[in-house]
């Protein structure tokens, strides 16, 4: 047995990790804020920008940098779309104002 | 700068992701939450920003990703959440793709040549999500905003036709692993983008809370697929939080309508079954009245239940009973809202549309938190809702729906329904609740007749 750890394995441990928070946290979630929560996860989804910026990094212009620039520009769409959108609906939940 | 600080600034953006969902628990701390997500955001992007060239290309694609989506947020009309949901869902599908391909075209960007077969398979998955989440996001952005029929397209043979196809898509990803070559790979991403279009096609409009849930969840699996290959931790642990977000609530979307998840995604009612029980329907008689006399019977009552459905948004109807409503509480009346969880065409959108109409949210109840108490209840006000009312789904065993949670209307002491005709709803069952003796209906537009009731209380 080799003494270090694969990659994979390590990615499997923050996979499995971050999918048992996430099933906490959103059971959580109250049912009157799902649509918001939608929108915000559909925010954090355009994490894939990060991916998208990795790819269009290398300094010399080709079929994979310019790939790498569109997916840029769709994640960025999700990434301030998202969120605004969410702040815009979360703006909307008011209490009595009386 | 080094890798380590890098993979440090990605952890705390985790940290930050994780406590955007958790502010969500309620409308008071999620304002503060969206805050520490767009503070999560902004640190991943600008830590990858030190480690990547061409800043000016990406700051570039940034920019005008961003104006477009900020246009689109202010923009949008609450009743078109869902497609545009559903758009940015296909964003992220395609967005995954294109990184996917990028990095099989040239793996030493992100350090991860010579690629492994574990990458290869990684890649594969992560590819395959993606291109099934672009098209299938497309398919339900036209459903949904009506650009595509909503009705169900059903073929002979379709889910074996689905499933061959599958199998040769994965026969393809499989060739793609052993041989590392373009040609099996893009055969394989056309095939996903195929099966993408025909695995939603079959489904109808009003599912569509599941098929959004399900997108959401994909969505954010491809982003974990591709973080697996790229040995990205941020991508693996916000694509996770995103997949078991959408999973869970597509998991409580088909707990609402009390039917299981392949049921829905292979297509159940609406199809060629709903014919049944439509024929068998006899002429009963309905007491029917005007806005003038639910206008006395609620300005007359102690307490008001208002079941919204989505055919009150349809209507536009929503201002305007917030108006009565405002109006019923000055006279005394207790007046609450009753949400089924399927109200709508996404999860919660029924609860945004009043929060747009400036119903204070702690009026706005859940399905479970008040059908106790619809047995005290002078008036309950039925309005664009239908089979969520239906009695029939826990009296009658025969009846499709049998099983579906209902908010319980029928206890309360009078029942008020504002329909447009005696028109049967989604699954194409007649509706008990409407023959009561205790029910009265009122015909016409939404709009109209709560418009028509506010007239007749001010006077």
């Amino acid at each position: 047995m080799s003494s270090v750890v694969d990659p994979v394995i390590i990615n499997l441990t923050v996979f499995v990790l971050a999918v048992v928070v996430g099933y906490h946290v959103v059971w959580n979630v109250t049912p009157a804020l799902h649509t918001p929560l939608m929108a915000v996860t559909n925010a954090i989804s355009g994490i894939i920008i990060v991916g998208a910026m990795l790819a269009a990094g290398p300094e010399q212009l080709d079929a994979g940098t310019i790939m790498g620039l569109v997916a840029v520009m769709l994640a960025a769409v999700n990434v301030f779309g998202g969120f605004l959108v969410t702040q815009r609906m979360l703006s909307m939940f008011k209490k009595k104002t009386k | 700068m080094s890798a380590n600080f890098v993979a440090l600034a990605y952890l705390v953006a985790a940290v930050l992701f994780i406590l955007a969902l958790k502010g969500l628990s309620s409308p008071i701390s999620a304002r503060n939450g969206n805050m520490f997500g767009m503070i999560g955001m902004a640190i991943a992007v600008l830590t990858t920003l030190t480690i990547t060239q061409n800043l000016v290309y990406i700051v570039l694609a940034i920019i005008v990703g961003g104006s477009i989506g900020a246009v689109v947020a202010r923009r949008i009309q609450m009743t078109a959440m869902p497609e545009l949901v559903a758009a940015m869902h296909s964003l992220v599908g395609l967005a995954a793709v294109l990184v996917a391909m990028s990095a099989f075209y040239n793996p030493v960007a992100y350090g991860i040549a010579p690629l492994h077969a574990s990458n290869l398979i990684e890649l594969f998955i992560g590819t395959f999500v993606g291109a099934i989440t672009f098209t299938g996001s497309i398919i339900a952005f036209g459903k949904l905003s009506g650009k595509l029929g909503s009705k169900p397209l059903h073929f002979t043979g379709q889910h074996w036709f689905n499933l061959f196809l599958g199998a040769v898509m994965i026969a393809f990803g499989i060739m793609f692993i052993v041989t590392e070559s373009w040609t099996p790979f893009l055969i394989m991403i056309a095939l996903a983008l195929a099966l993408g279009v025909l695995l939603i096609m079959p489904i109808g409009g009003a599912d569509m809370p599941v098929v959004v849930s399900m997108l959401n969840s994909y969505s954010g699996w491809a982003a974990a697929g591709i973080g697996f290959t790229l040995n990205n931790n941020m991508l693996i642990i916000a694509g996770s939080l995103v997949g078991s977000s959408g999973a869970i609530l597509s998991y409580i979307m088909c707990k609402a309508m009390n039917r299981s998840f392949f049921n829905v995604i292979l297509g159940g009612f609406g199809g060629d079954d709903a014919a049944g029980p439509a024929g068998a329907v006899e002429q009963r008689p309905v007491r029917s009245g005007s806005a003038d006399d639910a206008a006395f019977l609620m300005g007359n009552a102690g307490s008001v239940i208002i079941v919204p459905g989505y055919g009150l948004a349809v209507a536009r109807a929503q201002h305007a009973i917030n108006e009565m409503s405002n109006l019923l509480i000055e006279n005394g009346v207790n007046v609450r809202y009753a949400i089924h969880p399927v109200a709508g065409r996404m999860p919660g959108h029924m609860n945004v549309l009043l929060a747009e109409a400036e119903v204070p949210y702690d009026q706005v109840l859940e399905m479970d938190e008040i059908n106790n108490e619809f047995a005290d209840t002078d008036v309950v006000l039925v309005i664009g809702a239908n089979d969520v009312v239906n009695p029939a789904a826990k009296t009658d065993p025969q009846c499709p729906i049998y099983g579906m949670p209902i908010i319980d209307a029928h206890k309360a002491r009078t029942i008020l329904v504002v329909k447009r005709s005696m028109a049967v709803g989604y699954a194409g069952l007649d509706n008990d609740l409407f023959y009561l003796d205790k029910t009265m209906m009122v015909f016409g537009d939404a709009k109209k007749v709560v418009e028509d009731i506010i007239k007749a209380l001010q006077n």
